[in-house]
């Protein structure tokens, strides 16, 4: 279900980051203040804007969990937060390498973007502990649902107060301020649709991975069922923060084999 | 054949800000392969389940038509 179409998607991601490595080192131009230093921003950019976009399609999916109540919605709302927040690790490292190489430090907490990710971030990194405290699996669904829309709607909150703030020292790439050369630009595009499809390609592994276990675990349910041992050979699910929508569905719609 | 056209490319300037550079790239890179690996452990744990399943399975199959077998010999 989830592994459709993963063969090409893995293709045209590998095929896009090698150009976008290509473009950053061969052809885009060496920016005039900071030189070769800047080609940080080619990766740290891109994966900042995705990992927020990620954060806003994990509430996004969350919405349609909580108006449909099917766990699918719930997976996919889980992976997209937990790739994002592996995004935002990277997003962080990839910061304070190019803070300490242009600033001499390697953070600054004056600086509102750099501290507003941050508490998007921790905001976030609360996530999993939360799914985990709760051990029924719909109400965790149903709670992280709720948790997912009340953080994705800060995150562009965060955003935009963040920019209406005064104190300018973050360089601002998108926007109507925008003064990138065109080169510049086409390179950063095409590093931000490698990036992008990075995230949608580990969403879908993700996701194809999760869908293969929970089929296994139904189908081993069955087998046991069929052989009479269910308590004796199939341990119950270890309690997880990781939602077990598919095996319960699947076992809820699987039909009764005859003569079992 | 590849060694012509790579040595036409124009150097990197890797002077100071090379290793931030070079650091940062590294990052990512590191990260995408930590999570290639887990996924490789996973899909590694995956195979050997189906393959426990596959034995249970085989193992009831055989059992059971043993014991039809059985009952058919002693019908007759």
């Amino acid at each position: 279900m989830y592994g459709k179409g993963l063969r090409a998607l893995s293709i045209s991601t590998v095929a896009v980051m090698a150009l976008a490595l290509a473009l950053v080192f061969f052809y885009a131009p060496l920016e005039a203040e900071q030189g070769f230093l800047q080609k940080i921003f080619y990766v740290h950019v891109p994966l900042a804007i995705v990992a927020l976009c990620g954060f806003v399609a994990g509430g996004l999916f969350a919405i349609q969990h909580l108006r449909t109540r099917d766990p699918r919605w719930d997976m996919r709302s889980y992976v997209a937060i937990h790739m994002s927040l592996i995004f935002g690790v990277a997003t962080l490292i990839t910061g304070s390498i190019w803070a300490k190489g242009s600033w001499g430090h390697w953070w600054v907490w004056d600086e509102p973007t750099l501290v507003s990710f941050l508490i998007v971030f921790l905001l976030y990194a609360t996530y999993q502990p939360l799914r985990f405290a709760i051990e029924d699996p719909e109400r965790q669904a149903r709670y992280a649902s709720v948790f997912a829309v009340t953080a994705g709607a800060f995150v562009p909150l965060n955003f935009i107060a963040v920019r209406a703030s005064t104190a300018y020292v973050h360089p601002r790439v998108l926007g109507a301020t925008s003064n990138l050369p065109s080169q510049m630009a086409l390179t950063f595009l095409v590093s931000l649709l490698g990036i992008a499809l990075l995230f949608t390609t580990l969403c879908k592994y993700e996701l194809t991975a999760k869908h293969t276990r929970a089929q296994l675990r139904a189908l081993r349910r069955l087998a046991d069922r069929r052989a009479g041992t269910a308590v004796a050979v199939a341990p119950a699910r270890a309690r997880s923060a990781a939602p077990s929508v598919h095996a319960t569905a699947m076992t809820a719609h699987t039909p009764e084999r005859p003569g079992i | 054949m590849v060694a012509a056209p790579l040595g036409e490319l124009p150097a990197l300037p890797l002077h100071e800000a090379g290793k931030y550079v070079a650091a940062a790239y590294i990052v990512l890179f590191a990260l995408v392969l930590v999570y290639v690996a887990i996924m490789a452990i996973r899909s590694r744990r995956l195979e050997r389940d189906l393959g426990e399943l596959l034995a249970h399975e085989q193992a009831t199959a055989s059992q059971e038509s043993g014991e039809s077998q059985q009952r058919e010999s002693t019908l007759v």
